[in-house]
C-alpha cells in the first residue's frame, strides 16, 4: 500500500512539472522505513492529502526516506537542494535529523516547514527567518504536563526520560512548569525495553503520580510493564505515547492515562471535523497527531502559495508569517522566533468499541509560546 | 533503599537474564556447530513475536500464540537455511555478517509490508496477570516470574538434549570436527538444518514471550541481538553453560548496575550529576564487563581450546 502511495505521489508530482513551469517544488524528507516509519508515514500522509484537497497543481512534492539517519538525512537535502532545486523543505521527524539538516538548508536560502522536530537551539540562539516550526517546540507539550499537574493538585512526581537531548528537554519542560516536589527523577538508556528495574524504584519512592517521555516502543513497553506491575499511580505523559498509532498497542494499559497535545480528533473546529472525516475516508485508519501536523504543515504552505510567489523570497516569507490558514487545532499564530502560538490541552484515554482513542478534556495552557524565544535574534 | 527493593531487583535481573538466554543459546549453537555468525538471529526473534501477536489476535488465546510463534519461526529458519544460510559455511565470516545482515533488512521490510508499520497489540493472559507476594513480603509480577521457570525449564531441557541423547552427541561432534562426523555417515546437512531451526524456534519464543510485556514492532531484534553476541562472548562460543552464565550475568549487571550506580554515586556527588553519570555508566556497564572477561579469559568464560 505505502508504495502504491509513493508512486501516485510520485506520479501526482510528475503530472505537476508537466502542468507549469513555475509553483513550488517541495522536498519531503522522513522517516519511512524502520521501526520509526509509522510517524513518518503518517505525516506523509496528511500532507499529501492537504495538497490533494487544494486541488492546486502547482505544488511539487519529492519524497524521500531518510531511514531516520542523520548522514541520508543530509544527503538527500544536498541532492534535493542541489540537483531537484526544491524550494522548501519539510517532513523531518527526529530532533537529531532537524539538527543536522535545518542549518545548513535554510543558510542555502531555502524554506523549511517543521512539521515535528522543534529542537530548542533552532528556537532560540539558532532561529531563522527561513525556518517556520508548524508543530510545536519540543518543550511544550511536557510544560503543558507539568501544569496540568498543578492543577490536578499532584504534589509528588516520579519523572523518567531517557538518556538523550529530547529527553533531558523533557524533563526540564516538565520541571518548568510543575510546583510541586519530585519523588525521584531517572534518565533511562535510549531505546531500552525493560523497565522492571525503573517501576521497581518507582514502588519504593513513595510518589502520587508518574511523568514520563518514552516516545515510541519504549512508551508502549513501559505502559504495558507499569500496568501489569500492580502500580496504581496516575500517569501523565505528552502525547507522543498515546497517540492514535500506538495507542492499540497498548491496549487497556493505557485507559485513563493524561496525556497533553496541541490537537486531538475531537477538537471542535470546521477544520479538524473535515480533516478527520477526509482521512478516515482516504487511509481508513484514525489520524494521529502527526498526521495532523503534515496537514496543518501543507495547507499552511498552501496558503503562502495563494498569496505570494516563492521566487519572491520576502513576500513568501511574509506570507507563511501571516499563517493565514484554517489549522486543525483552531487558532494558531507564530510567534516572533517562527515557532506556533496555540493552545494546549490535555487528553484522556478512552475506548470507543473496539478502538483506543483520546478525548479532551481541558485546556491546560493557553495561547501558550515557548521559552527560548527571547534568545532569537532575527 | 531498602532488601525488598534489591531482592525485587535481583529477581529483574534473572528474569532479564533467561530471556537473553533463549536468544544467545541458539546464536551459541548455530555458532558453534556450522561457525557460522547469524546477524538475522533477532530477526527470528521478531518474527517469533509478529506470529504470536497475529495470532493472539485471531484467536484469543496466547497458549495457541506461543505455539505458532515456535513452529513459525522455526519454519523460517529451515527455510532461510535451506535457501541462503546453507551456502555460506564455506564462506568466511565477513561474506556471512554481510549476507545476514541483508536477511535483517529483508525481514524488517518484509514484516513491515505485511504487518504495516505501526506497533502490534500482545497483552499477557489473564491468568498470568497481576502480582504475587513472595516470602518476606515481595511483591513480584506473576509474568515474570513465569518467564524465569520457562528459562530454567528450556535450559534443562537443552543440557539434557545436548548431554543425553543421541542428536546431542551429534551436535558436540559437529562442533568438534566437522569433517569427521560427515566421514561416519551423519547427514550433515540434515544435521546442521536442525540446529538452526532449533536456534531459530527459541528465538521465536523468546520473541512472544517478551512481546506480551514489550511492544511488537519492526526492528525489535536488533538491540536483543547485540546482547545476545556479548553474552555469548563472555560465556564462550559454543557452549550452552556458558551462555547460561554469561545471560546471567549480563542481565544481573545491566539491572542492579541500573539501579545502584546511580545511587552510588549519589552518596558523592549531587542528585541531579549523580543521576546523569550514573546511568551513562550503567549503560556501559556490560560492556565493560564483557571486556574485564575477555581480558582475564579471552575464550569466554566456558570456551572451549582452540577450534
Amino acid at each position: 500500500m505505502t508504495i502504491r502511495q509513493l508512486f501516485l505521489s510520485a506520479c501526482m508530482a510528475a503530472m505537476a512539472t508537466g502542468a507549469t513551469a513555475e509553483g513550488v517544488k517541495v522536498g519531503m524528507i522522513t522517516t519511512l522505513s524502520g521501526g520509526g516509519a509509522g510517524l513518518g508515514i503518517d505525516v506523509r500522509d496528511g500532507f499529501m492529502l492537504a495538497v490533494e484537497q487544494s486541488g492546486r497543481d502547482d505544488i511539487e512534492v519529492v519524497i524521500e526516506d531518510d531511514q531516520r539517519k542523520p548522514d541520508v538525512a543530509v544527503q538527500l537535502a544536498d541532492k534535493m537542494i542541489q540537483s531537484e532545486k526544491v524550494d522548501v523543505l519539510t517532513g523531518i521527524i527526529w530532533s537529531n535529523l532537524a539538527m543536522a539538516v535545518i542549518p545548513g538548508a535554510v543558510a542555502q536560502g531555502k524554506f523549511y516547514l517543521s512539521p515535528n522536530a522543534g529542537p530548542s537551539v533552532l528556537a532560540g540562539k539558532g532561529c531563522n527567518p527561513n525556518y517556520f516550526n508548524v508543530a510545536w517546540q519540543n518543550d511544550n507539550l511536557h510544560e503543558a504536563a507539568g501544569a496540568y499537574a498543578n492543577s490536578a493538585r499532584l504534589t509528588n512526581s516520579f519523572i523518567l526520560a531517557p538518556n538523550y537531548p529530547a529527553g533531558q528537554d523533557a524533563l526540564t519542560g516538565y520541571k518548568r512548569f510543575y510546583e510541586g516536589e519530585l519523588a525521584g527523577e531517572l534518565y533511562t538508556k535510549l531505546g531500552q525495553t525493560d523497565y522492571a528495574s525503573e517501576i521497581a524504584q518507582i514502588r519504593a519512592a513513595g510518589a502520587d503520580s508518574v511523568f514520563f517521555f518514552l516516545p515510541g516502543g519504549m512508551g508502549i513497553s513501559f505502559m504495558k510493564q507499569y500496568a501489569e506491575s500492580g502500580l496504581d499511580l496516575p500517569v501523565v505523559g505528552p502525547a507522543f505515547s498515546f497517540d492514535q498509532g500506538i495507542l492499540q498497542a497498548v491496549g487497556d494499559a493505557a485507559l485513563g492515562v493524561r496525556n497533553t497535545s496541541q490537537w486531538s480528533k475531537d477538537l471542535d473546529n470546521p477544520a479538524n471535523t473535515a480533516f478527520v472525516e477526509s482521512f478516515q475516508a482516504k487511509y481508513d485508519r484514525l489520524p494521529s497527531l502527526y498526521a495532523s501536523q503534515g496537514f496543518d504543515t501543507a495547507n499552511l504552505l498552501i496558503s503562502a502559495v495563494e498569496a505570494a510567489d516563492v521566487g519572491d523570497q520576502d513576500a513568501f516569507r511574509a506570507a507563511l508569517k501571516a499563517a493565514d490558514f484554517a489549522s486543525t487545532r483552531g487558532d494558531f499564530e507564530f510567534g516572533p522566533n517562527n515557532h506556533p502560538i496555540q493552545d494546549f490541552y490535555v487528553r484522556e484515554v478512552i475506548q470507543e468499541g473496539d478502538v483506543f482513542t483520546n478525548k479532551v478534556e481541558s485546556l491546560v495552557l493557553e495561547s501558550h509560546g515557548d521559552a527560548y524565544a527571547a534568545e532569537c535574534k532575527m | 533503599m531498602s532488601l525488598i527493593l534489591l531482592a525485587e531487583q535481583t529477581l529483574n535481573g534473572l528474569q532479564f537474564g533467561m530471556m537473553l538466554f533463549l536468544m544467545a543459546a541458539g546464536l551459541t549453537l548455530i555458532f558453534g556447530v556450522m561457525g557460522l555468525i547469524n546477524l538475522a538471529h533477532g530477526s527470528l526473534y521478531m518474527v517469533g513475536a509478529f506470529i504470536a501477536a497475529a495470532t493472539a489476535a485471531f484467536t484469543g488465546s496466547f497458549l495457541l500464540a506461543l505455539i505458532a510463534s515456535l513452529a513459525a519461526a522455526a519454519l523460517a529458519g529451515v527455510l532461510i537455511e535451506m535457501t541462503i544460510i546453507r551456502r555460506l559455511y564455506e564462506r568466511d565470516h565477513l561474506d556471512q555478517v554481510l549476507a545476514t545482515f541483508a536477511l535483517i533488512l529483508i525481514f524488517s521490510e518484509g514484516t513491515r509490508w505485511v504487518f504495516g508499520s505501526f506497533p502490534l497489540y500482545l497483552d499477557i493472559p489473564d491468568a498470568l496477570s497481576g502480582t504475587v507476594t513472595l516470602p518476606f513480603g515481595v511483591e513480584y509480577s506473576l509474568y515474570r516470574l513465569v518467564l524465569i521457570g520457562v528459562g530454567l525449564v528450556i535450559a534443562l531441557g537443552l543440557f539434557l538434549l545436548i548431554g543425553k541423547t543421541r542428536l546431542g552427541i551429534r551436535i558436540r561432534a559437529g562442533e568438534n570436527d566437522r569433517e569427521m562426523i560427515g566421514a561416519l555417515g551423519v547427514d550433515i546437512s540434515r544435521l546442521y538444518t536442525l540446529v538452526f531451526a532449533l536456534g531459530a524456534a527459541l528465538a521465536g519464543l523468546a520473541g512472544a514471550l517478551i512481546g506480551a510485556i514489550q511492544s511488537v514492532q519492526v526492528g525489535m531484534g536488533e538491540p536483543v541481538l547485540i546482547l545476545a553476541f556479548v553474552v555469548i562472548v563472555i560465556g564462550g562460543i559454543g557452549s550452552i553453560k556458558g551462555a547460561l552464565v554469561g545471560a546471567l550475568l549480563v542481565g544481573l549487571t545491566d539491572t542492579l548496575g541500573r539501579f545502584l550506580l546511580p545511587k552510588a554515586f549519589a552518596l558523592v556527588l549531587d542528585p541531579s550529576q549523580a543521576t546523569a553519570i550514573g546511568s551513562a555508566l550503567a549503560s556501559m556497564a556490560i560492556y565493560i564487563l564483557m571486556a574485564g572477561v575477555l581480558i582475564l579469559r579471552p575464550r569466554g568464560l566456558f570456551g572451549g581450546a582452540a577450534s
